[in-house]
């Protein structure tokens, strides 16, 4: 092992140390800067040169902390999609913060903490360091969860999502302890070592990959392990519900990639049965409850729920396309899912709601380029070409279909198609029904460049993915 | 003029969409000036498909002509690349001719929300050219869904009554049908790069990487296994039969015709329903002929079922348009029996009976269109004596009617009789009970004629009603015109058909070529 911290290794941590620092800098300007939205341009700032620090380490494969950390393409793709998110969700969190009258400096430093978590989470190729980092986020999120310390909801929200998730990391020791039990080491390729030399129906084997893989599913909110959600999701400010649908979504199935197709990759006949049967249940769960929605953000929450039984294909296919999927599907379900959500934050006023779905009627009428935004984003969601969503889907179906992972193909397309109902709920909304008094929106500077950048993306990836797919495929090297 | 040559087929099906971009700079409240330059969008996108039936070379019309081949989406494979042969050449023109009548015939009938609905109509007919251009699987498969959008809100913003349960409807069935077909497609990319390995011409032609292209799939039919092709054909089946649509994915298409605007539901039947059919045609026969033929018996039972309940249901409709839209059903149980006769005359009429639809059913929901937007209603019994009115209308109508059910010196008659042959070559019974749909149709259209316009006038409501505006003459005459042309002269639309046609019999039955010179003769013949 030799040494175990080399003073090189802060190099490889550099992007995640800003933001720790850039954090703590915020804390205490929060004592000295009265407009907090001062605040979160610094905290975008930080984002920014945390991604310069990141743009450095292209292209390195490293190990950092004596096997403790990887310093690969994919982790640096994650990271790339974590700091995107967390830009785009604090640009949309401050006008909205204001609305609430709820804003506060930690609530940029928490995100940026969470935000470092997550990328540790997509280096981490150890079970400690793997927990770590996944608690370091997970704590920052339960916090931010209830930040609208008036709202009961949003307390509500954030003792079942924390509870919930103190349970689900509890399981996931378990199954941890487990893995170290038989293999005697927190190094996720001893453990592999280790299983591949027991045999496949070894119980104890068994015991530890099905307890990691419930706290995972819990991590990702898949069912059976998804109740928490909607009720997170909702009361949440949707600021943060927008952050958590596509980065704590997107950490975790870094983290899952890495667990399951290196850890216990010698266990996949088993995980892959199980993950299929979740994946189906998924899917379509999801689907099905949110057509029966009318809060927007319960059927976005419920929407995201079926998304992740989409990803998952890309892990059972396990090859180099469902790999490939589930980055880009990530990368696209991020720009997507958060013009989306800005969408709705938009929606919000001053001691109104504005998450019903009637509070979107005529919303083309009274502005036409929000109501176009968000169809094309709705559209993106549920995979009409020519948006991106389409390719990211194109890409997971076609990995189902080369390993000949028929049937679930065909369970994922039919579940693609109810889903355009509930879609196509709110277009109906939008433009075809008449316009009410509570058809208001509120911009901000900084909202409208999300939405620019979302539907940009969106639509550029939908055209013309080939610079986004290379992306993917270096981060994905074949065999991985 | 070069440039234009070259890309002749790029430009044709974009133009709607340039036009439809420029639309939206002009201020809403502009609504004649909104008219007139959709209008001319139109009639200019006609205008500039001629040049493909003029520069189109008949002798080479099983080629793929006009091609243009660029790189587009390397990680995948997938290609702009389009070409067209005699069968989409006719498809095309058809839907270049129908697009600016769907929007000529909406000039008076759409006053609200004028901008966008132009707008989703010049979308739409990019959408539906660029299904019938392209020869890249991928990029078909875009244009086949984007199409589903521009269409969803025509039914759902100007549809009549029951229009969001119609709209969805539509959607939700399309769409079930297309992602099993992307399926497929997906399973034809997978087992590309194993076949073309083993077989040195195919990878020569086409490469040996996954490809998304048509005439890759073309060439690999022969080595696909039985049972593969039988799946494949199946996943295209669900997506190209719900657009047809066959019996029993039939039932969204009532509901979205009676909802739809006039256009829309020209729109729909003159062109939509065609793209089911050319996906047959394009793909099922040719990649797998072996699945096609394994599933002819259920193909045809269906057809015949379409065939009779279609007429059947439409006999008994009060709603004019509602009758229309199952004569629809009818009549594409037609075409789809010829189509799986798979032989010369069947293929042929099939195709020829897709423009016959095209023209006269499009006719007939124009002249729906045009009295419901008189009186407000298409209920049957509020109608009746109409001719003594409306002469000029009754005229019209009457020819359109006779077109439909196959009067003999109008397209409909050579569209069923070659229709019959085919299907009466393959199994008498075919022909039996697809003669019987013919009857049945002259039933249902004669008896709609004689209540609507024969008799007395008795309702005082229509009294008063106003013959055909030159508007709406202008929207006829084409149509008429065009119904007359193939049925008194079809050999140029035989002549674009004939070589592509033949080039799928003998993929699906070669023995069936060289043991009847006598049928080469016939279509000689017929020339």
């Amino acid at each position: 092992m030799g040494q175990f911290f080399k003073l090189a290794d802060l190099g490889a941590i550099a992007p995640e140390l800003e933001l720790i620092l850039w954090g703590m800098g915020i804390l205490i300007a929060d004592l000295i800067i009265k407009d907090k939205k001062k605040l979160g341009i610094v905290a975008i700032v930080g984002l920014f040169v945390s991604g310069i620090f990141l743009f450095r380490l292209n292209g390195v494969e490293a190990t950092a902390y004596g096997g403790l950390l990887v310093i690969d393409q994919f982790a640096n793709f994650f990271k790339l999609i974590f700091l995107v998110a967390a830009t785009l969700a604090i640009a949309i969190s401050m006008k909205y913060l204001d609305i609430e009258r709820e804003n506060h400096g930690e609530y940029y430093a928490l995100i940026l903490f969470a935000t470092m978590g997550m990328m540790f989470m997509a280096g981490a190729v150890d079970l400690v360091t793997m927990y770590i980092s996944l608690e370091t986020m997970a704590i920052a999120t339960y916090v931010l969860v209830g930040f609208l310390r008036s709202s009961q909801r949003s307390n509500e929200a954030s003792l079942k999502y924390f509870l919930l998730g103190a349970f689900s990391s509890g399981i996931l020791l378990y199954g941890m302890s487990l893995l170290y039990g038989i293999s005697g080491s927190t190094r996720f390729i001893d453990i592999a070592e280790a299983l591949s030399r027991r045999p496949l129906n070894d119980p104890i084997s068994l015991m530890a990959m099905i307890t990691l893989s419930a706290g995972m599913f819990f991590k990702i909110a898949a069912v059976p392990f998804h109740q928490w959600t909607p009720d997170a999701y909702e009361g949440a400010p949707t600021s943060i519900t927008a952050y958590m649908s596509v980065a704590v979504k997107a950490a975790s199935f870094a983290m899952m990639v890495r667990v399951f197709m290196v850890a216990i990759y010698p266990m996949r006949p088993h995980w892959v049965a199980i993950m299929a049967a979740v994946s189906v249940m998924t899917m379509t769960v999801g689907n099905i409850a949110a057509i029966t929605q009318s809060n927007i953000k319960r059927l976005l929450a419920y929407s995201s729920i079926s998304h992740a039984g989409y990803v998952l294909i890309g892990l059972i296919a396990g090859n180099q396309t469902g790999l490939i999927a589930v980055a880009i599907y990530l990368l696209i379900y991020t720009f997507t899912n958060l013009g989306a959500w800005a969408v709705v934050v938009a929606l919000k006023r001053r001691d109104v709601i504005g998450e019903h779905i009637d509070e979107m009627s005529g919303l083309f009428f009274k502005n036409p380029v929000a109501a176009i935004l968000m169809l094309i984003f709705l559209l993106s969601l549920a995979g009409i070409p020519p948006t991106a969503g389409f390719i990211g889907k194109f890409y997971l179906f076609a990995s189902a279909i080369e390993t000949g992972h028929n049937t679930l193909a065909v369970i994922a397309v039919l579940n693609a198609a109810i889903s355009i109902y509930f879609y196509l709920r709110i277009v109906v909304a939008m433009f075809m029904r008449e316009p009410n008094e509570k058809t208001e929106l509120t911009y901000s500077p900084a909202l409208l460049t999300v939405l620019a950048v979302a539907f940009i993306v969106t639509m550029f990836i939908g055209i013309y993915p080939d610079p986004f797919i290379s992306m993917a495929r270096l981060a994905i090297p074949a065999g991985f | 003029m070069d440039f234009f040559h070259a890309h002749i087929l790029t430009i044709v099906t974009f133009f709607p969409l340039a036009g439809m971009i420029v639309l939206l700079f002009f201020g809403s409240e502009n609504k004649n000036l909104i008219r007139l330059w959709a209008n001319a969008v139109g009639i200019a996108g006609f205008a500039i498909s001629i040049p493909l039936w003029l520069r189109f070379d008949f002798d080479k019309a099983d080629q793929f002509q006009f091609v243009e081949h660029y790189k587009w989406i390397q990680a995948l494979g997938a290609d702009y690349h389009v070409g067209i042969d005699g069968i989409s050449l006719l498809l095309i023109l058809l839907t270049t001719l129908l697009g600016p009548l769907a929007i000529l015939s909406s000039w008076s009938a759409i006053e609200i929300r004028t901008k966008e609905y132009y707008a989703f109509l010049l979308m739409l007919q990019t959408g539906m050219l660029g299904v019938f251009i392209s020869l890249d699987f991928f990029m078909f498969y875009v244009f086949w869904e984007v199409m589903l959008v521009p269409m969803y809100f025509l039914i759902g913003v100007w549809g009549g009554a029951r229009k969001l349960y119609a709209a969805i409807k539509f959607f939700l069935y399309t769409l079930v049908g297309s992602v099993l077909l992307l399926l497929g497609i997906l399973a034809l990319y997978f087992i590309y790069p194993s076949i073309a390995a083993v077989h040195p011409e195919v990878s020569a032609q086409f490469g040996t990487v996954p490809t998304f292209n048509i005439l890759a799939f073309h060439a690999i039919s022969p080595y696909l296994l039985q049972n593969f092709q039988e799946w494949i054909f199946l996943a295209f089946f669900i997506g190209f039969a719900i657009k047809v649509p066959m019996f029993p994915f039939h039932t969204w298409l009532p509901d979205a015709h009676v909802e739809a605007p006039t256009a829309g539901s020209v729109i729909l039947a003159g062109v939509l329903l065609k793209m089911g059919t050319y996906g047959f045609l394009r793909f099922s026969l040719p990649i797998v002929p072996e699945g096609v033929k394994h599933y002819v018996p259920m193909v045809a039972a269906l057809s015949i079922i379409a065939i009779v309940y279609g007429a059947l249901v439409a006999m008994m409709q009060p709603d004019m348009k509602k009758l229309v839209a199952y004569s629809s059903v009818s009549h594409m149980g037609f075409v789809m029996l010829g189509m799986f006769a798979l032989n010369p005359n069947g293929l042929n009429g099939s195709i020829i009976q897709q423009i016959n639809h095209g023209i006269s059913t499009g006719a007939l929901f124009l002249i729906v269109g045009m009295i419901y937007e008189r009186r407000h209603t298409r209920e049957i019994a509020q109608f009746g004596g109409l001719s003594s009115v409306m002469p000029q209308f009754a005229t019209v109508f009457l020819i359109m009617t006779m077109s439909s059910i196959g009067l003999p010196l109008l397209n409909g008659f050579i569209g069923e009789f070659t229709i019959m042959q085919g299907a009466f070559q393959r199994n008498i019974w075919w022909a039996v009970f697809g003669g019987s749909g013919i009857v049945l149709g002259a039933a249902y259209m004669l008896w709609l004629y004689q209540r609507t316009m024969f008799g007395k006038l008795e309702n005082p409501a229509n009294e008063k009603l106003q013959d055909m505006n030159l508007r709406e003459w202008a929207t006829m005459i084409p149509l008429i015109i065009v119904a007359f042309w193939i049925g008194l002269y079809p050999a140029p639309f035989f002549r674009a058909l004939d070589k592509p046609v033949i080039k799928l019999v003998q993929k699906l039955d070669p023995s069936y070529l060289q043991g009847a010179p006598r049928l080469e003769a016939k279509s000689g013949e017929r020339r």
